[in-house]
C-alpha cells in the first residue's frame, strides 16, 4: 500500500513489477494511467491549443489525503496491493500525470477499487491544474462530472 | 498561526503564506475568513462570500464551522482539479 507524490516521471512497467512481486494472492491487477490531454480553449473567435500545464499541490496534505483514500478502498474491497503515484510540476501533452494500480484476488474488486481511487483522488486530493494558453496562464475550474463520479461512491 | 493560499487564491491575495495573530474572538474557520477579509483588498476578493473555495486545518479538509483550537496551519484553496 503505497502513495507517492513526485515531480519526475514514472515507469509503469517497473512500478507494476515491483508492486506485485511475491504477492501470489493477486489474481487481477487493474491499472489506470492519467495523461496530459491536448486540449483546446476558446479565446474570442479563436480556438487555441493548450500544450502544457503545471500541477500545483499542497505538500503534506496531498500525501495524507491520498493515504486516507487508499485506506478507504482497503476497507471496502479485498486488496492485496495498491499504488498511487501522482506527479506535480510542469507537464506537456502526452506526459503521464498519475498511476493508480490495485491488485486483488479477483478482477471485480480490482476494477472497482481502481475506479474508486481515481474518482476520489480527483475531488479529494489537493491538486490544481494551471494551463498554459496563448492568452496566458489559466487555472482550470472544477469539473461537475468529477463531483458526480465521486458521489456515486458515497455510502448511503 | 500560519495561513496558506493555493492556486489562484495565492495570486489574488498576493502571498503564498503569512503568519497571522487573530483576536481571541476568532474561534472557527468561518470567523477566520471574515477576519482575514479585512487585511487587504486581495484578501477580501479571494475570500469573498460566495467565492468557491475550501479550507484545511492542519492539512485536513475542514468546513467553515471547524474550531481552530490548537491549530497551527490553516489553508485556503479552490476546488481540486488533479488526476
Amino acid at each position: 500500500m503505497t502513495v507517492r507524490v513526485q515531480e519526475k516521471d514514472f515507469d509503469v512497467g517497473a512500478e507494476l513489477e515491483h508492486l506485485t512481486k511475491g504477492k501470489k494472492r493477486i489474481g487481477g491487477l487493474a491499472v489506470f494511467v492519467g495523461l496530459v490531454r491536448e486540449m483546446h480553449v476558446r479565446e474570442g473567435y479563436h480556438r487555441d491549443r493548450v500544450d502544457a500545464l503545471t500541477l500545483e499541490h499542497y505538500p503534506g496534505m496531498t500525501e495524507k489525503a491520498l493515504e486516507e483514500i487508499e485506506a478507504e478502498a482497503q476497507r471496502r474491497w479485498p486488496i492485496e496491493a495498491s499504488l498511487i503515484v501522482h506527479r506535480f510540476g510542469r507537464m506537456e501533452a502526452g506526459d503521464r500525470i498519475v498511476l493508480v494500480a490495485v491488485g486483488s484476488p479477483h478482477r471485480e474488486a480490482a476494477f472497482e477499487a481502481c475506479e474508486f481511487l481515481v474518482d476520489w483522488l480527483k475531488t479529494k486530493a489537493p491538486f490544481w491544474k494551471l494551463e498554459e494558453t496563448p492568452a496566458g496562464d489559466k487555472w482550470v475550474g472544477a469539473h461537475e462530472g468529477d463531483d458526480e463520479a465521486a458521489a456515486r461512491w458515497e455510502k448511503k | 498561526m500560519k495561513v496558506k493560499y493555493f492556486a489562484w487564491m495565492k495570486r489574488t491575495v498576493g502571498v503564498a503564506e503569512e503568519d497571522v495573530s487573530p483576536p481571541a474572538s476568532v474561534t472557527t474557520v468561518g470567523e477566520l475568513v471574515a477576519w482575514l477579509r479585512g487585511r487587504s483588498a486581495g484578501h477580501a476578493e479571494a475570500l469573498a462570500a460566495g467565492a468557491a473555495f475550501g479550507a484545511a486545518v492542519d492539512k485536513r479538509t475542514a468546513t467553515m464551522d471547524v474550531k481552530l483550537t490548537g491549530a497551527s496551519e490553516v489553508a485556503f484553496f479552490p476546488p481540486f482539479t488533479g488526476g
